[in-house]
């Protein structure tokens, strides 16, 4: 039985193809275009890694991989969460303008500091958690800007290596989660379609 | 002039309702045949009687006080609500009892989902005949309902809610640790799973859930509730199971075999059901019971989706 699969455009593109590669999916076509968003013949979707659960819980794809951060940030999303895939490792930190710690200052004088983020639920989620008050600004581009234009006190975001928040003047502070790429499946999907799905799931341990 | 309605609820017009009326009365018919006799029930309710029933499953999303001050809230599902009509106007009546619905229920939304917060189920309840003969009864009738309605890549997934709990008496999982795990289970993360049973040195806790298909994988201790079940299924019902041991619903009064409603067509369940033989004992009957509902308007996206 063939299956669809969600596949995600951005960092976790590469690594993707070369496990495709692996488990005899043919990604040439994909490798080759960039603007293509549908190949019928291999059975891939490719999307942005957040529209990647989307498509999966309605059934649009059987099959998608994305990173633990997108699941974190829906946990609402009815899909099964199979495998770690181990590749697309990264970090969803805390981080403020470096020296003084104004986030702290603010929490202390203010009562309440102001917290910008892609990831508005991860964040609100931490901050309650961990017994402060924070106004959660979500922005949707460059989210290391708002610190240094006096938008807001701190950021919350995803850093792989660090590098773009230290070339912007930002420190990190604290650690929320580490966060991989996941191999996910439609719930219908996972029953109708069980020995495909689990024939992937066996293939890819046993590629790892 | 547009005037605006809530999110999640609509009109239904005759072009679609002339459908959904074929859906509801090739299942009715078949109910009606197998001696289940419909029932209404008001889709107001007392919070409090709704609350026995099950705090998590009752969960009203919709209240309001009355002239008295009574909290009223509106139904989420026909389960409880019978559970009460069972105990109010049959106190002393033979059973089993058979009863179906076709009525509406109300749910919360999330934004930006598409979500109903009005919708009609279709299903029935059977009181007071115990697994697993009650159970084969009311798999049956589901079988024949769903092919009444016009469905044919349909299938059942069948579970037992009672499965994993004594799979973890058996590991000898202790007590402390049990909700991070069932959590993980029903939120179906298996990435989850795998970690949090690791420290318990038995793979059969994050095996076993993953496991669904044919009878034949019935062969553990636990599963002797879905094999005696399996037993009793006449052939045109059990080839339209999938056995899915680590099937679990979101609502808590469950308490043996459990099951969901697939169609190809559709990437969410048509709905589902399962036994509960604790509930009616908490409005004052103690009964077995098993009953399972469908989401009409979902049956009708999958007849279409099937091309129908």
């Amino acid at each position: 039985m063939s299956l669809t699969i969600a596949v995600p455009r951005g960092a976790l593109l590469g690594d993707t193809l070369d496990l495709l590669d692996r488990l005899g999916v043919d990604t040439a076509e994909v490798r080759a275009n960039d603007r293509k968003l549908l190949f019928e013949d291999a059975g891939l979707v490719t999307m942005r890694p957040s529209d990647v659960p989307t498509y999966v819980e309605a059934g649009a794809a059987d099959l998608g991989i994305t990173g633990k951060d997108v699941l974190a940030e829906h946990p609402e999303r009815d899909v099964y969460e199979l495998l770690d895939l181990g590749f697309g490792p990264c970090r969803m930190v805390f981080a403020t303008v470096a020296g003084e710690d104004r986030a702290a200052e603010a929490l202390r004088r203010l009562g309440v500091m102001r917290v910008a983020t892609k990831y508005p639920r991860i964040a609100a989620a931490y901050f309650e958690r961990t017994g402060r008050q924070a106004e959660i600004v979500e922005v949707k581009g460059s989210v290391e800007l708002a610190p240094l234009t006096g938008l807001v006190h701190g950021i919350v975001d995803l850093t792989a290596t660090g590098t773009t928040l230290r070339e912007n003047g930002l420190e990190v502070r604290e650690e929320i989660a580490a966060s991989t790429a996941r191999l996910i499946a439609n719930p219908v999907a996972h029953k109708l379609k069980a020995a495909a799905i689990d024939d992937v799931v066996a293939r890819i341990r046993g590629a790892a | 002039m547009i005037h605006r309605i809530p999110s999640g609820t609509r009109d239904v017009l005759p072009d679609e309702l002339r459908e959904l009326r074929a859906i509801t009365e090739g299942m009715r018919a078949v109910m009606d045949g197998r001696g289940y006799g419909e029932v209404a029930t008001p889709a107001l309710e007392y919070e409090e009687v709704l609350v026995r029933g099950d705090a998590a499953a009752a969960d009203p999303a919709y209240k309001l006080f009355d002239e008295h001050g009574e909290v009223l809230a509106l139904r989420s599902d026909m389960t409880i609500p019978i559970a009460r009509v069972v105990a109010s106007r049959y106190p002393t009546a033979d059973v089993p009892l058979r009863f179906c619905y076709f009525q509406h229920a109300y749910r919360s939304v999330q934004p930006q989902r598409g979500q109903p917060r009005e919708f009609l189920q279709a299903g029935i309840e059977l009181v007071g005949a115990p697994g697993p003969e009650g159970t084969a009864e009311a798999l049956t009738v589901l079988c024949e309902a769903l092919e009444a309605a016009g469905l044919e890549n349909w299938r059942v997934g069948l579970g037992d809610a009672s499965l994993y709990p004594r799979l973890l008496d058996r590991v000898g999982v202790p007590e402390g640790a049990r909700a991070q795990i069932l959590h993980e289970l029903v939120t179906r993360d298996y990435v989850g799973l795998a970690r949090e049973v690791e420290a318990f040195g038995a793979p059969e806790l994050l095996e076993l859930p993953q496991r669904r298909g044919a009878a034949g994988i019935l062969d553990f201790p636990e599963a002797d509730g879905l094999a005696a079940l399996h037993e009793l299924l006449e052939p045109r019902v059990a080839e339209r199971m999938i056995f899915d041991l680590g099937l679990s619903r979101p609502l808590s009064y469950y308490t043996g075999a459990v099951f969901e409603v697939y169609d190809a067509a559709l990437g969410a369940p048509l709905g589902g059901g399962g036994r509960y033989d604790d509930l009616l004992g908490r409005f004052g009957r103690p009964l077995p019971a098993c009953g399972w509902a469908l989401d009409v308007e979902r049956i009708h996206a999958a007849r279409v989706g099937e091309g129908r």
